[in-house]
């Protein structure tokens, strides 16, 4: 018999949301066959079956938030049974700790009881439902659908998160007046829209606000001629057409070098010291429906141009499909932004800490470019903002950095 | 502001167009001295004349024609369909001529021409002479399609569609010609692509045109006495059309149903839904449903036409369903 735990993906991690189960009660399971989906504060994973044989005593039901190493059901070879303490009861959801005070008053309040299905995996509810339970961060699953099939409106929304208002810890003193009742349909907007923000919006919050209060931040501006960059870009992809080569990973590469010739800004402040990380680990900020990740690109140093192309495209790839592990997105030691896409010329951005500098990439843009013969010519041209930390990073010492940097890019074979 | 019939609020504009402008004339099969089958044009051939009430031969292709000939050549002919079914011999000049020449001709030669008549099922009028035309029309780029469901609206609608410089099919519900109501003394005109909500309510959006607009405001009577706010957006012209109140209305309700005496199948009732899903997708917390027309040729039996027509029940029932 084999027990599937809830595992402990990160340091900090302390509990884990158990969000569905991908293989049901009875299922015969293949080793590393996924079985169950779990979050974690930013990423969701799938956990694989440890042996074969069939999945029984599921503990844990879908939405429910566990400790690390609970178990969460067991795996079972032939003649084999369920230790006695399983006689298959779930672990309820419940997203508040503290026991309800009494019993929740609404009919609608938040079951075990499973949410209505298309006989597959999915969960039938209105885009409506769908979007405010996202607003909310709420999973569906936990929802009882009150609508056409068992679909989950508007309305079991609502009542899910009237019952978990009321479910959660009251002030000692009650109010003496009964709040009136809400209406069955939302009053028309009378008032501002208040819309929940989602977990990862919420630590980005927090995080940024942190960051940019307690670092005392700087920037440089740098412009760099990208014309040999391009070109050698544009060669490397037709020479391999498997993996094309974009301008952030050059940014990624040029950045890797350069932070071996500077690891100063590759260190970090901490209680009155300097410390220097055993390696270069670059950061790449990605944008996602939910919100902003970054995705970390590990040792750099000494990687080639492919070998971090590839690795920061299959974490960006991960990272939008939500499925970054806490490991792929902690302990940067740099980070670069890139906005060039959407045509900004520059920004500055807010340093993401353990990185004690952040690069904020504009778009590389075609501009006339006086020469040093006076001769004006249109070229390729990219500016780049630095963020740095004046605890660790002087004016100059970011400077020379820069200077490195545009070295590198304008110079492309310093790269190989 | 004086109660008049939708058929003279017509015949107001009419006269009011051909007086402020003298290349405004009128065409179509006893318009002229019968007045009219519908009696749209009584007293004009008395008042305009021969030279600007034109009596055709029984020949649509022939006279619609002549039309856009006319209108190329700088008048601005006003067209009598006897009804929008005669008009599907004419097809070929609406749809292959009328609606391409601007385009074909590098903008050159715009077609100031104007199409009305009745359309429609719901006066017996049989299978043959109850089709709905709008759909075929809506479907045609060139066109701007146009279905008024009251005395006011279309009297300002007809003045603007015989000001614009596109041809305009204008669809007269025969259901409608004896309808009343309030229609603004003195001049006005009601701009094209602006929707009118002619009701107002929080639970569900009724979309439609046309006689489905009394329709949805008679069901949303009833279900207002049992505690439910249906709000009606008339579109008022299908091309162009005024998504933008689609979408905030379905915004609030969540909730919406696409209404019109049109067959279901491949009606404007599933451009209604498509638009509202491609861009209110996230606020809707029901399907949107169609109550339309029967996918049969209406039948001449009155009891069989009135099941194959949306009436206030069904309405309801939709409302009841989406509401759910």
């Amino acid at each position: 018999m084999h027990t599937i735990i809830m595992p402990k993906m990160g340091d900090a991690m302390e509990e884990g949301t158990l969000v569905r189960w991908l293989k049901r009660e009875g299922d015969p399971v293949q080793e590393g066959e996924p079985i169950a989906e779990i979050a974690t504060d930013k990423a969701t994973v799938e956990i694989e079956a440890p042996a074969s044989g069939v999945l029984r005593g599921i503990r844990v039901a879908e939405g429910a938030v566990v400790p690390v190493n609970t178990p969460l059901a067991y795996i079972l070879q032939e003649g084999e049974e369920l230790p006695s303490e399983t006689d298959g009861k779930a672990t309820a959801p419940s997203a508040t700790p503290a026991p309800a005070p009494a019993e929740p008053a609404a009919a609608s309040a938040p079951s075990a009881a499973p949410a209505p299905t298309d006989g597959g995996t999915r969960i039938l509810a209105s885009p409506l439902a769908r979007k405010i339970a996202a607003e909310h961060g709420i999973d569906l699953a936990l929802i009882k659908g009150t609508g056409p099939k068992g679909r989950i409106v508007e309305r079991d929304v609502l009542a899910y998160i009237q019952a978990q208002k009321a479910a959660a810890p009251q002030p000692a003193v009650a109010p003496v007046v009964a709040p009136e009742p809400a209406p069955a349909v939302a009053a028309p907007a009378a008032a501002e829209r208040v819309e929940s923000l989602n977990r990862l919006r919420l630590i980005t919050a927090q995080r940024t606000t942190e960051a940019h209060q307690t670092i005392p931040h700087f920037y440089l501006t740098m412009e760099i001629d990208m014309e040999n960059a391009l070109a050698l870009r544009q060669q490397l992809n037709q020479l391999d057409e498997s993996l094309r080569i974009s301008i952030n990973d050059l940014i990624v590469k040029a950045c890797a070098v350069a932070l071996e010739k500077h690891p100063v800004i590759n260190a970090r402040y901490q209680d009155g010291q300097l410390v220097y990380p055993n390696g270069v680990h670059i950061g790449i900020a990605v944008a996602v429906e939910q919100g902003l990740l970054v995705a970390v690109v590990k040792h750099c140093e000494g990687k080639s141009l492919r070998r971090i192309a590839q690795e920061a495209q299959a974490l960006i790839q991960k990272a939008r499909e939500g499925k970054l592990l806490p490991d792929e997105m902690t302990g940067n030691t740099f980070t670069v932004s890139n906005l060039g896409m959407f045509g900004i010329e520059q920004f500055t951005a807010i340093i993401n800490p353990p990185a004690s500098a952040i690069l904020a990439v504009g778009a590389t843009k075609r501009i006339p470019v006086v020469q040093e013969d006076g001769s004006i010519v249109a070229r390729h041209r990219m500016k780049v903002t630095l963020s740095c930390d004046h605890r660790v990073i002087d004016g100059a010492v970011g400077a020379q950095f820069l200077q490195t940097l545009k070295h590198i890019l304008e110079n492309p074979l310093l790269m190989l | 502001m004086a109660v008049k019939l939708f058929r003279e609020a017509i015949r107001e504009a009419l006269i009011e167009e051909m007086e402020r402008d003298p290349n405004v004339i009128l065409m179509g099969e006893d318009i002229g001295r019968y007045q009219g089958s519908f009696r749209v044009t009584e007293g004009l051939f008395q008042r305009f004349g021969p030279k600007r009430v034109w009596d055709t031969p029984i020949s649509e292709p022939g006279f619609v024609a002549i039309a856009i000939g006319a209108a190329i050549e700088g008048l601005r002919p006003v067209v009598e369909m006897m009804t929008w079914s005669f008009a599907l011999l004419a097809f070929d000049q609406i749809i292959n001529h009328a609606a391409k020449i601007l385009y074909k001709s590098g903008g050159a030669c715009p077609v100031p021409i104007v199409i009305r008549g009745p359309a429609g099922p719901g006066r017996q009028l049989a299978a043959q002479h109850s089709n709905s035309v709008e759909a075929w029309l809506a479907h045609t780029p060139g066109l701007k399609v146009v279905l008024p469901s009251t005395p006011a609206d279309a009297k300002g609608l007809l003045k603007t569609a015989i000001r614009d410089n596109n041809p305009v099919m204008f669809i007269e519900h025969p259901r409608l010609y004896l309808t009343k109501g309030e229609v603004p003394e003195g001049e006005y005109t009601i701009p094209f692509g602006v929707a009118d909500i002619k009701r107002r309510g929080r639970d569900v959006t009724i979309v439609t045109y046309s006689r489905g607009v009394q329709i949805a405001l008679n069901a949303a009577e009833q279900l207002a006495e049992q505690g439910i706010e249906v709000e009606v957006i008339d579109l008022r012209t299908l091309v162009p059309c005024d998504w933008e109140t689609v979408f905030n209305s379905v915004r609030r309700t969540h909730r919406a149903i696409a209404l019109h005496d049109d067959t279901r199948y491949v009606g404007f009732g599933a451009e209604i839904a498509a638009q509202i899903q491609e861009h209110a997708f996230d606020y809707l917390d029901a399907p949107v449903l169609r109550v339309a027309g029967a996918d049969v040729p209406m039948p001449y039996n009155r009891h069989l036409e009135a099941l194959a027509i949306p009436n206030e029940q069904r309405v309801i029932e939709a409302v009841r369903e989406v509401l759910a």
